[in-house]
């Protein structure tokens, strides 16, 4: 099978295949002693400036920790981690606010470009006096970034276009300081302190993040980006991400992750918390590329994540898609707990695991309310030695009557020596609920590929082309901006690999 | 090993042991001893799984552990009121204990395993996995089951297997059948498990079953003990190159009933069908298990299972299918469907793959969720009576399991079994 054997040295050239955002910039920073104690809580937390209560929590949360197990149920495999031989705290050194784009560091202005940040954002983002007030590029819709550069966050553009419309989105210790009452009211109750080992972790020691708050009745203007970036060696990443919509409220947030090349495992453990009140809706997006380690599994992100949306209110919508490309080792299980009546929650997943890969990924739909409804449409494609695994929980609480799920959870098949899983809990408790649950695994088709082959695609194109209809159903999700990245990404992770 | 104190949750079952020990079959054989010493230090040592196991996360055997079970102390010479025979061969157990007065198993090469466990010692635990709970479990305390041997090229024909509980005692019964087809050999196992209502045992058969290359072995079992009942099984099946597992479960019985079925397909082109229903009322938690491991390339699987609940009821469904790398050319399908007709009912599914290999064809389906109102309303438009409506509605929901089963008269057996527990909790259900 001269195709089989094709497809299979694409596959090798995808190992060859670098990883673009694989750079590491040379600046300033400022790092907490390495290791963990409740002293460095107490740091970081003074660090921040923080209030007397949320002390309190990240000490509880630790306490907590201490006493927790990492989980050992994920079908991934990774040699122990030691939590003492990290630095929990990095952050570029803080200078005098310079005057224009020529004072900025240019390392910090380099990583912009490379992240394909556009130059007006750059001067934003680097924090030069009076950049905020320049409007944003003719015609295009503007998309306003947080970048989070190891454990801080940089800065915030188009912060003042939003606060016209009452909308709060900057880095979550500056909401500490100037909302602590909107971040007191809601930290921690989606995602408590104590839900799970990395959760209690990042709730100790969690550095920044995005908090963002939509009022009543606001329709955000503009996409909401944060922009991930661990740089530092030696750290890991515990950004806290909060959104609030309020009632009526609509907002779209864009995540990207990016990290430099390193032979060394990095530990990345982040919670995001999502609450939706009557009528709100959010619409969560994520392109997953951390440094997934070379070709022989040395190196690469651990990606240890809790995502979870509460729908508290009626009619309230949550959405996630995803597009997981990156990161050694990715557990991540962004969920739905569907309280308010006929609430809504969608999850659009594709994973990609190349060379030695492993992902561990899904989602919980949890109803409770009447008439709440969910979908979950999954593509999970394994290439080369990766291990991908759906993993996720359909649950029917005895009053969410009427309730609806529907499930599709496809996995694509390159090279013989990878695997696909598919380990679905569906649990009904209501008679009037219906749940519906497919899912498929096969390998790319010989005669999709010959066709393609024979109307003069390459192989790689051929096999780009197939796995981008394979995911379509879930890229056709992202916002615009994000879609074209996330088609680019496949095609890298896919054309040095499959396509 | 000195059982002096036994504790854990299985400590009951260690006291029995400690009793039974030297009484049990092959308590003079060193090979079948040391089987049983080593499930005893097993289930010391670990207990009968908790609701924290994985594989038991939505059967919590708590009611089992507190139960107290006395030795099933049956007059074995006692007339026993037999089932209408389906076939014109069949072993009957009464108790868990071979009654060859009742059975009649002539041309066949069959035993009683209490009469031959010395010369088959050396099959125990090979098929079936000593590290199953349920397997350790009937190890420690088998006192009888069936052995047998179909040769090659043989048409064994129909033979009916009657595991029959007399009610007396809140007894335990731990069957062990050997069934070994050989090539090309053929049989249809129609295996019926019942007992008086009222009765409230433990049953917990373990099979262990070898189809060789091109053999063809029908399993149909029909579990329909009584509410109070806990049936606890174990199968663990081999199909080598070319042969066939065509096995059905109807799981309509007990209190709590779990189904387990671990069947390897180790030949290229080997088939194996592990579908069921299963028929659930008020009290009552059903569970059907598998787990099916493609170790052989070009080897096909089909599943369907379907599941009914009424009153305050449980269903768990739990299907894994292994792809092994080896096993290119796989072919698996698997579909479970539940249909809940109480507010109370619950159903339980994970379905499941692990797939190795690149050359597969996997897939599985699950449903869940009432009758339809739609087909009610077409059915009910057309004069026909609310009840009979939803009963027809369910039939027609089961009848495409049960239709899969190509043997008439299990077919049959089944049919009157699914029609017989409607008519028994119909009322309830409508």
């Amino acid at each position: 099978m001269p195709a089989v054997e094709e497809t299979l040295d694409t596959v090798r050239d995808a190992t060859q295949g670098a990883y673009k955002w694989g750079f590491e910039t040379e600046i300033e920073m400022e790092f907490a002693p390495k290791g963990l104690d409740e002293s460095i809580v107490r740091f970081i937390s003074a660090k921040k400036n923080e209030p007397e209560w949320l002390l309190e929590w990240r000490l509880r949360a630790f306490e907590a920790w201490k006493g927790m197990e990492e989980p050992r149920w994920p079908a991934v495999t990774y040699p122990p981690i030691d939590y003492q031989d990290a630095y929990y705290y990095a952050a570029p050194v803080n200078k005098v606010k310079p005057k224009s784009l020529d004072e900025v560091d240019p390392e910090l202005l380099r990583t912009y470009a490379k992240l394909g940040i556009p130059l007006k954002e750059q001067a934003i983002l680097a924090g030069v006096e009076g950049a905020g007030e320049v409007p944003a590029d003719g015609g295009r819709m503007p998309v306003a970034i947080d970048a989070v550069f190891d454990s801080v966050s940089v800065a915030t553009t188009y912060k003042d276009r939003l606060e016209k419309e009452g909308i709060i989105f900057c880095a979550i210790s500056e909401a500490v300081q100037k909302y602590p009452e909107l971040v007191r009211k809601y930290l921690g109750t989606v995602v408590p302190h104590t839900d799970n080992f990395f959760a209690a972790l990042n709730s100790a020691v969690f550095t920044d993040g995005s908090f963002v708050y939509i009022p009543k009745g606001v329709r955000c203007p503009m996409e909401l980006s944060t922009y991930f970036r661990i740089n530092a060696k030696s750290t890991g990443q515990f950004e806290r991400t909060l959104i609030i919509a309020d009632e009526g409220s609509t907002v779209s947030y864009l995540e990207g992750c990016t990290a430099p090349q390193r032979d060394e495992n990095q530990l990345h453990a982040a919670v995001v918390e999502l609450v939706a009140l009557d009528d709100a809706s959010i619409k969560y997006s994520t392109v997953q590329n951390w440094y997934p380690g070379d070709e022989n599994g040395v190196g690469g992100i651990y990606n240890f994540v809790t995502k979870r949306a509460a729908c508290r209110g009626k009619r309230s919508k949550v959405s996630w898609t995803q597009v997981e490309t990156g990161s050694a080792i990715t557990w991540k299980y962004p969920s739905c707990i569907l309280q308010g009546e006929d609430s809504v929650g969608e999850f659009y997943s594709v994973a990609i695991t190349n060379n030695h890969q492993q992902a561990d990924t899904g989602t919980k739909m949890i109803h409770l309310g009447k008439g709440t409804r969910s979908t979950i449409v999954s593509k999970g494609i394994s290439a080369g030695k990766g291990q991908n695994t759906y993993r996720g929980l359909v649950r029917i609480s005895p009053k969410a009557t009427g309730a609806r799920n529907f499930t599709q959870c496809d996995s694509l098949l390159i090279g013989d020596l990878c695997g696909a899983h598919t380990v679905p809990y569906i649990e009904n408790r209501c008679m009037t609920a219906k749940t519906e649950h497919e899912a498929t695994t096969s390998r790319i088709a010989e005669d999709q590929l010959f066709y393609c082959r024979q109307r003069g695609l390459s192989q790689e194109d051929a096999v780009g082309l197939i796995v981008n209809g394979f995911c379509r159903e879930v890229l056709k999700e992202l916002p615009m901006e994000f879609a074209v990245e996330a088609q680019k990404l496949l095609q890298i992770s896919l054309e040095g690999s499959v396509g | 090993m000195n059982i002096q104190t036994p504790s854990g949750n299985a400590a009951g079952f260690l006291h029995r042991y400690a009793g039974l020990a030297e009484r049990l079959p092959g308590a003079g054989v060193e090979a079948v001893r040391r089987l049983r010493e080593a499930a005893a230090e097993t289930l010391a040592a670990a207990g009968l799984p908790s609701r924290r196991v994985e594989a038991w996360r939505y059967t919590d055997l708590t009611p089992v552990l507190r139960a107290e079970f006395r030795e099933a102390l049956t007059p074995v010479d006692e007339a026993v009121e037999l089932p209408p025979a389906r076939a014109e061969r069949r072993a009957v157990f009464v108790d868990g204990r071979f009654r060859a007065d009742l059975s009649s198993l002539d041309g066949l090469d069959a035993a009683a395993l209490s009469d031959v466990v010395g010369d088959v010692a050396g099959r125990l635990n090979t098929v079936a996995s000593a590290s199953q709970p349920m397997v350790t479990l009937n190890t420690l305390l088998f006192e009888d089951g069936l052995v047998l041997d179909v040769a090659e090229g043989v048409d064994a024909g129909r033979l009916e297997l009657l595991s029959l509980a007399s009610g007396e005692t809140e007894s335990t019964i731990h069957p062990r059948h050997l069934i070994r087809l050989a090539r090309g050999a053929r049989l249809v196992l129609l295996e019926t498990a019942a007992s008086p209502s009222g009765a409230r045992h433990l049953h917990n058969p373990v099979f262990e079953i070898e189809v060789a290359e091109a053999a063809v072995l029908t399993h149909v079992r029909v579990q329909r003990e009584a509410a109070g009942a806990y049936h606890l099984a174990h199968l663990g099946v081999r199909v080598a190159e070319g042969g066939t597992y065509d096995g059905f479960v109807l799981n309509a019985g007990g209190r709590i009933s779990r189904s387990e079925t671990h069947l390897a397909l180790l030949g290229p082109r080997a088939t194996a069908h592990l579908n069921g229903a299963q028929l659930v009322a008020e009290g009552q938690l059903a569970d059907t298990t598998t787990a099916l491991d493609h170790a052989a390339p070009n080897c096909a699987s089909r599943q369907t299972v379907k599941t009914v609940l009424s009153g305050r009821s449980r269903g768990v469904f739990q299907g894994k299918i292994l792809v092994r790398r080896e096993a290119q050319k796989t072919d698996g399908y698997q579909m479970n469907q539940a249909l809940l007709l109480s507010e109370d009912a619950e159903i339980d599914s994970k379905p499941q793959l692990e797939i190795y290999a690149d050359d597969v064809k996997c897939s599985h389906g699950a449903t869940a969720g009432a009758l339809d109102p739609d087909s009610l309303f077409y059915l009910r438009a057309r004069g026909i009576p609310a009840d009979t409506a939803r009963a027809m509605l369910v039939r027609a929901f089961l009848q495409e399991a049960v239709e899969i089963v190509e043997d008439e008269v299990a077919r049959d057996a089944l049919d009157e079994a699914v029609q017989g527990w409607w008519v028994g909790h119909g009322g309830e259900a409508a």
